[in-house]
């Protein structure tokens, strides 16, 4: 058996119900490659005790007889999820020292399907980021390089402790939260699987809120199998998030035939952009041609609205973000500024967000405030949400057509370098999410699989979109896609 | 429209976010970078379209109203800066 860390989800569930294997040394053998990986900065609180508790408490039912899939098996979760008692903050200094009080819905299912959390992973502040060089825990490092280059890259962001920890085997599988692309760029930038479901599949209670009618959570793992493994465990209808919906939760693994034959994938030709990498042009028409072999009919399609989802998108969430994050005004929890004599409430606020924000968070926090503000509502705001309408009804118009998936590219580009961005202009950054945005506006489900590597040795994932609700299908074409692009490549270890 | 220096400023205030006076420059011009990408938006027909309100057409779930949770003022005020006799504590807000 190789080692225990590097196992997938569905190798060591199998492991473990033969016995050949415990939860415990699962768990000592990721706590293990944890402690040598500090240089990637990617698990910010580490949770050995209650780790090992939890293996024990896995081990038994186990033992018992009684052990759902997820049942033993070790993963990192992202800081944005509320752990009870484990320090919470997302990645941001206002919530410096923050202990919940209760466990998020998600991270309780999990805990309930027997799953193990080794640690909280870094992340960019309150997910809004696509490299992590915004966190208050600093940068996470990718355990990718271009070959024998020593340059530090990105793993992607928000959820890049996520990718890097899974990329790196520190961990099983990690939990991913998905904005505007924050799980499915980071998992194309190292090589893993990522899938966004539909939204109001996983409950959003107990997450940091960041934009809310667009936050879903979703598992970040080594193989499209794992993701069903894990989403199936994930997900569920929730009371208390009234947007989760009260649908039954398929047993998702179970749908993985790679039986695609006779399914209809569209390719938009509003994503062919100006100025995209060969590379990336050539992946997506290799993915097209093997999704062809596999049986299924590729159809041309559009998507008029493409071109409007990131300007419609940075109105929403920061709209929506200004709005959560008021709640972050050092009364009752988190950080509070030191106060000068004489100063009152407002100077209070004031000064706690000036010094709990950095720079993006409160850029966004303005950006929100001013297209929410009286005047403007109507001409920033209203019209962003009639454009992400718009959007909506070109997939909406694109599945009553009879297509099945949406194949794209996952990101423009490979990753960059940590720092590369740094003179760019903040709509530089943005549009690394130019190919996932449109999927959170939708509220479709999006799932990256990665599928080649570039001319420098880095990963390069193509994304599947589905129709709502039907992850089961998509994570079967996900699945057959993955089969034929056969990515096998794994960093090899500086750290 | 292009954001000045008081614009800038005024939007700081309002988001309740401490700006120094010598960093409203830098933050006018990422104002405007940001607004001018927004600015495409223009661009769509968007007569007769409805603004989407809800991700997925659904009807909220209703339920008793009655209390359901409570008695839980210790956790309610365990991570406040400032706690003191079961109430959160601010600097004064009434004159």
């Amino acid at each position: 058996m190789s080692a225990l860390n590097t196992m997938t989800i569905a190798a060591a569930r199998d492991a473990l119900r033969r016995g050949e294997v415990t939860s415990l040394e699962l768990t000592e053998a990721c706590l293990a490659a944890i402690d040598s990986a500090d240089a990637l900065n990617a698990v910010v609180h580490k949770t050995p005790d209650l780790a090992r508790q939890q293996a024990q408490a896995a081990d038994a039912r186990i033992r018992a007889g009684e052990a759902p899939a997820l049942c033993g098996i070790p993963l990192g979760i992202k800081d944005l999820f509320c752990t009870k008692g484990v320090l919470s903050q997302a990645g941001s200094r206002i919530l410096q020292g923050f202990l919940p009080e209760y466990e998020s819905t998600v991270t309780q299912n999990l805990f309930d399907a027997g799953a193990v959390m080794l640690g909280k992973l870094n992340m960019d502040e309150f997910a809004m980021g696509s490299s992590n060089e915004t966190s208050c825990y600093g940068n996470v490092v990718s355990p990718w390089r271009r070959g024998n280059d020593a340059t530090a890259l990105t793993p992607g962001g928000s959820s890049g402790g996520s990718a890097a920890a899974v990329a790196a085997d520190l961990c099983l599988a990690a939990t991913g939260t998905d904005t505007g692309g924050s799980i499915r760029q980071p998992a194309a930038f190292v090589g893993i699987t990522g899938i966004k479901p539909t939204y109001g599949r996983c409950s959003r209670w107990g997450i940091v809120a960041f934009a809310s009618s667009l936050d879903q959570a979703g598992p970040m793992t080594k193989s499209v199998r794992d993701a069903a493994i894990m989403l199936s465990a994930m997900c569920g209808h929730d009371p208390k998030d009234s947007t989760s919906a009260d649908l039954p939760v398929p047993d998702f693994e179970a749908m993985l035939t790679g039986d695609i034959r006779g399914k209809v994938i569209g390719i938009p030709k509003e994503y062919r952009m100006e100025g995209m990498p060969a590379e990336i042009e050539k992946l997506w028409a290799d993915g097209a041609a093997m999704l062809r072999d596999a049986g299924a009919e590729i159809r041309d399609i559009s998507l008029p609205h493409t071109k409007y989802a990131l300007p419609a998108y940075y109105v929403i969430a920061p709209a929506e973000a200004s709005s959560n994050l008021a709640r972050y005004d050092g009364v009752r929890y988190g950080h509070r500024a030191r106060l000068a004599q004489g100063d009152g409430i407002t100077e209070m606020y004031e000064k706690t967000r000036a010094e709990g924000f950095g720079p993006e968070v409160q850029r966004r926090v303005m950006v929100g405030t001013y297209v929410l503000s009286a005047g403007f509502y109507d001409a920033y705001y209203n019209r962003a949400r009639k454009v992400r309408a718009l959007i909506k009804r070109d997939f909406e118009t694109a599945f009553a057509a009879g297509v099945d998936a949406i194949l794209t590219p996952a990101t423009p580009s490979a990753a960059f370098g940590l720092g590369e961005m740094a003179e760019a202009d903040p709509v530089q950054m943005y549009l690394n999410d130019v190919f996932t945005v449109t999927v959170n506006l939708a509220g479709l489900p999006g799932i990256s699989v990665p599928a080649g590597l570039d001319g420098q040795g880095l990963p390069l994932g193509l994304q599947l979109i589905g129709r709502p609700w039907e992850e089961g299908d998509l994570l079967n074409t996900a699945y057959a896609l993955e089969r034929a692009a056969g990515f096998v490549a794994k960093p090899s270890q500086w750290w | 429209m292009s954001i000045d220096l008081e614009t800038a400023a005024k939007v700081a205030k309002l988001a309740r976010i401490r700006v120094e006076p010598d960093a409203l420059p830098v933050l006018a011009q990422e104002f405007n970078t940001i607004l001018g990408f927004i600015a495409q938006l223009n661009e769509v027909d968007v007569t007769g379209v409805e603004p989407m309100t809800s991700v997925t057409p659904m009807r909220l779930k209703r339920r008793a109203d009655v209390v359901t949770d409570g008695d839980q003022q210790a956790k309610v005020l365990s991570n406040a800066p400032d706690a003191r006799e079961g109430f959160f504590a601010v600097p004064k807000v009434v004159e």
